[in-house]
This record gives structure tokens, sequence and C-alpha cells, in this order.
């Protein structure tokens, strides 16, 4: 198992936000996560990068560890975030953007990744001097991307990937989660679109207020009348 | 151009280029953690006193120099290690209140360790003034400048051009991005209190053989150097070494041509104007998380 994650507790002040969740991710596979507003997504990856303090439970990735690891150590290890709202460096260049994300690798594979980065998405080689503030939303989510990419990532932790974005970029986004998985990247993905994020998962977890309420294969989940009723509006 | 107005001038960029190195304090301290570090002008006077004592002891200078910039880098760390770090989590409000009390602290302090009076440092070159365009200038304002120059510079290559400097701009843009991708915040922030407080002592050294130095003085130095910075625009790089020379050439320039007792009241005035009139300085962004 890649990540194993056991009873965890997260909490905002006093209010909880996550109340015991086991969740796994095995190798080379795509998990996705989905739940309305509020359920708790965002907290959950927050605190999988150890950005958010959690109350109780524990997080093992590759065997090792990491419940209370800084976020720089995971990063190390492999674990690495997409966050939601893309949170690029506004003011820096989109190639500073992407070379911090390689912030821990050395300069050899900083200057391979930039060019495998490129290869994916050739519009942010057109625009590598200018400021990351003046690209388009999905070209803002594609150098988020490609940033985490940068940093090696061992466990991909992409958060609402496709927020925002109009029809046809939120395809494309896809098409590069897709890309991603054929190329053996473990991926743990957030989506808003539930239909398009439990069509691209192997397995799927369902978070209702801070707990999972249902887990199953993608294909299973498109099928639970539960799930149809809630997430897929039918 | 008048003889008298070189002369002001000049004077005016010197003063100025001091208070531009302080500005810079501010700035690379308020980036890293939104934190206005009003101990900033103990580093000047701890470079200042460190570099007399340490002279008085018969130092030569390229000894005695690094060491008080190291001695004050030293306290810099310290203070963020002791003070700002075990607070962290608190609110902005709070932690500039321990930077005010830390101050306070670090001038009694050195009232202890040295004394209350003005000390002289000597001028790193003689002090036979320079005659240029009728005005004359000093070797030391000479040093001022060209040492400010230089610091600029490798400021700006520091953050322009390297991982580790371009990775403080980030932390300072974009915290929760920056630690995920792996920058220790905590680290930049320790780096920018050791970066402030060696800028403040050098500032603090250049400045001791033209106007003495004491214990006391980076209450006033402190207290220009922050309306340098809001006037450029706290953060601002750019904003802190313009804000710096138009205090320095505005102070010098009323001193001279209206009456000397307005000098000091020029940074009050510049603090409140831009307070009320252009909250963000000339070349800063952020508007709205001024405290
Ligand atoms: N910074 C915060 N302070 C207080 N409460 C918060 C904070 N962030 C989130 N919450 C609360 O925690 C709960 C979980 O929020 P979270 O952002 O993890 O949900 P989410 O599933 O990612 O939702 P969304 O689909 O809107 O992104 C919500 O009730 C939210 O109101
Ligand atoms: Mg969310």
């Amino acid at each position: 198992m890649m990540l194993e994650v056991e009873g965890l507790c997260s909490q905002y002040g006093r209010i909880p936000a996550l109340k015991g969740i086991d969740v796994q991710v095995r190798e080379g596979e795509l998990v996705a996560l989905v739940g309305a507003n509020g359920a708790g997504k965002t907290t959950l990856l927050r605190a999988l990068s150890g950005v958010q303090p959690v109350s109780a439970g524990r997080v093992h990735f590759e065997g090792a560890d990491i419940t209370s690891a800084a976020p720089d150590k995971r990063v190390r290890l492999g674990v690495v975030q997409v966050p939601e709202g893309r949170q690029v460096f506004g003011p820096l260049s989109v190639e500073d953007n992407l070379r911090l994300g390689a912030y821990l690798r050395s300069r050899a594979e900083a200057a391979l990744g930039i060019e495998r980065v490129y290869a994916m998405f050739p519009v942010l080689k057109s625009k590598r001097r200018e400021p990351a503030g003046a690209l388009s939303g999905g070209q803002q989510q594609m150098l988020a991307m490609g940033r985490a990419l940068m940093a090696l990532p061992r466990l991909l932790l992409l958060d609402e990937p496709s927020m925002g974005l109009a029809p046809k970029l939120v395809e494309e986004i896809f098409a590069c989660v897709r890309a991603l998985k054929a190329a053996s990247t473990t991926i743990f993905l957030v989506d808003q679109n539930a239909r398009a994020a439990l069509a691209v998962a192997d397995r799927a977890y369902v978070l209702e207020t801070g707990r999972v309420v249902l887990s199953g294969s993608g294909p299973e989940l498109l099928d639970n009348e539960q799930v149809k009723e809630a997430y897929l509006g039918l | 151009m008048s003889a008298q107005f070189m002369q002001y001038l000049l004077t005016g960029l010197t003063v100025g280029a001091i208070y531009a190195l302080l500005a810079l304090g501010f700035s690379i301290i308020f980036n890293a953690s939104h934190v206005i570090n009003f101990a900033q002008g103990e580093f000047v006077m701890i470079g200042g006193m460190a570099a007399v004592s340490l002279t008085a002891a018969g130092l030569p200078y390229l000894l005695a120099v690094p060491l008080a910039i190291a001695a004050a880098a030293l306290v810099g760390l310290a203070l963020e290690k002791f003070a700002v770090e075990p607070a962290r989590g608190a609110s902005v409000v709070t932690l500039i209140i321990i930077t005010i009390g830390a101050s306070i602290f670090l001038r009694g302090l050195a009232m202890l360790v040295w004394d209350k009076n003005l000390h002289p440092l000597k001028p790193f070159t003689g002090d036979t003034p320079i005659a240029i365009g009728g005005a004359t200038i000093l070797p030391q304002s000479l040093w001022v400048l060209g040492v400010t120059l230089a610091i600029v510079l490798a400021l700006s290559w520091f953050f322009g051009r390297t991982l580790l400097g371009k990775a403080m701009l980030a932390t300072s843009h974009n915290r929760l991005a920056a630690e995920l991708v792996g920058i220790n915040v905590r680290m930049v922030l320790f780096l920018s209190f050791g970066l402030s407080a060696a800028l403040g002592a050098i500032a603090g050294i250049l400045i001791a053989p033209i106007t003495l130095t004491s214990y006391d003085v980076g209450v006033m130095l402190g207290l220009k150097g922050f309306a340098a910075a809001i006037l450029g625009g706290l953060g601002s790089g750019m904003g802190a070494v313009v804000g710096g020379l138009v205090l320095g050439i505005a102070e010098t320039m009323s001193a001279g041509y209206l009456s000397s007792a307005y000098k000091d009241a020029i940074a009050f005035v510049i603090i409140l104007a831009v307070l009320f009139f252009m909250p963000s300085g000339l070349f800063g962004k952020r508007g709205g998380e001024r405290v």
C-alpha cells in the first residue's frame, strides 16, 4: 500500500472537519474523492501534505509514518499537491514558478523536469517569461500542475483541478490526468465534477461531513443510486 | 545648480542611503512574515557600538567590521528563534508588540554592556573632504554610497537570480503554495531576520564615523527607516531604496532651506501622509494588509 490513512481527524478551532477518515491508495492507482461543498475534501488533502494540523489518526506513506512530518519532508518523499485555486506565485515568471516546484530536487532534475512540463503544456513555454498572474485560469491550472510535476511526485494530490474552467479546458485537464495515470503516476483526485472524476478513477471514496460514507470502484460508484442522486444529478 | 543645493543633495543622499538600508531590512522581514520589526533600529545600534568596541580593543577594520555585522546578525537570528518563533500562530499585532518589547530590551542591555555616552568611530579612509562641483563630500560618505549601491545590487541579484532568493519571494507571495513546493517557510523567516539584522548593522557601522553612535541611536534611525519603507511601499525593494533617498534628501533640504528644527518632523509627516493618502506607498501592491 502506498498511502494508508487511518482514523484521521482534524478540526478548525473546535469545529471538526474530518471525523476519522480511513483511505488507502495503492501504487499506480487513480483514486477519486467526491463529496459536496464543505465535506472536508480540501482539509483531507491539506492534512496529507502536512499544512493542516491533525488531532488524531495516522498517515503512512510507503511504510513510513508521516503523520507529523513537516510539509517539506513529505514533498521530498514524493507527496506533492496541486492546491485548490491553483495558488501560483503571481508576480514570479512562469519559469520561476516551475523552477520553484523543483525546490528540493537537483539542478539536473529541474532542467529535465522543465523540458517535460513544456512538452506537456506547450503554451507554458511560449509564456515562460510572463508573470504567472497574467495567465488565464486554464493556463494557471496547467502551471500549477506543471509545478507539482517538477517535484517528481510519487503520489500526486489534485484538488479540484477543473474548478471554474470552461468545458473545453475541463476536458483538456482530464486528458492530462489520464496521461499522467498512463505514465503510472499515482493520483489522489478531488473534483466537484463527480462524473468525470469517477469515470477516470480506478476506485473512489465518497465523503460526507468529514466521514467516508461509501467506497468502491469507479464504475461501481457511477452506478450507485445514492451517488447518482446526490452527486450526478440524475 | 548652486553649490549650496549640491551640498544639501550630497548630504541628503548619504543619509538617505542609510535610511534605504534600514527600509530594506523592514521590507525583508515584512515580506517573510507581514511583521513590522520595530527592533530594526537596534541592529543599527549593535553594529555601530560593536564596531566601536572591537576597534577600540585594537582589531583592524577588516576584522572588526565583519565581526560586528555577525554579532548583529546573531542577535537577529536569536530574536526570531526565541521571541518570534515561539509566538508562531499569534496575530501580526502580537508579533509587532513582541518586536517593540525586544527593541526596548536590547536598548536596555546595550546601556548596561556599554554606557550612555556618544562614541566616535574612525572614518574608514580618513576625513579630508573631497570637492565636487563647489560642494564637498567626506570620504566616509562615499563609503556609505558605494557600499549601499553594492548591497542593493547584491540583493537584487539574490532575489532575482538565486533559488533561495526566489523561494523567499515566493513565500511572501503565497505561504501555502511555498510550503506545498517544499520550501521551509520557518527557515525563510529565520533567514530574513538574520539578513535584515546584517543590513541594519552595516548601516550602523557606515554612519557611525559621520554621526557618532550610542546605545539609543536605533530609536530615531529605526523610525526614519520605517518612514522610508512605507513611503516606498512596505515589501518593495525598489520602494525601500527610493523611499530612503527621498526621505534623506527631503530632510536635508528642509533643514537647509527652512530650519533644522523641522528635520526630524519630516519623517512623521511622511508616515502620516502616506497612511492617509497612499496606504500602499510609491511601489507597494498590497493595500489591505497594513496594520
Ligand atoms: N480555514 C477554515 N476555518 C474554519 N473552517 C473551515 C476552514 N476551511 C474549511 N473550513 C470548514 O471545514 C469544512 C470542510 O471544508 P473543506 O474546505 O475541507 O471542504 P471541501 O470538501 O474541500 O469543500 P469544497 O468543495 O467547497 O472545496 C467546511 O465545513 C468548512 O466550512
Ligand atoms: Mg475544497
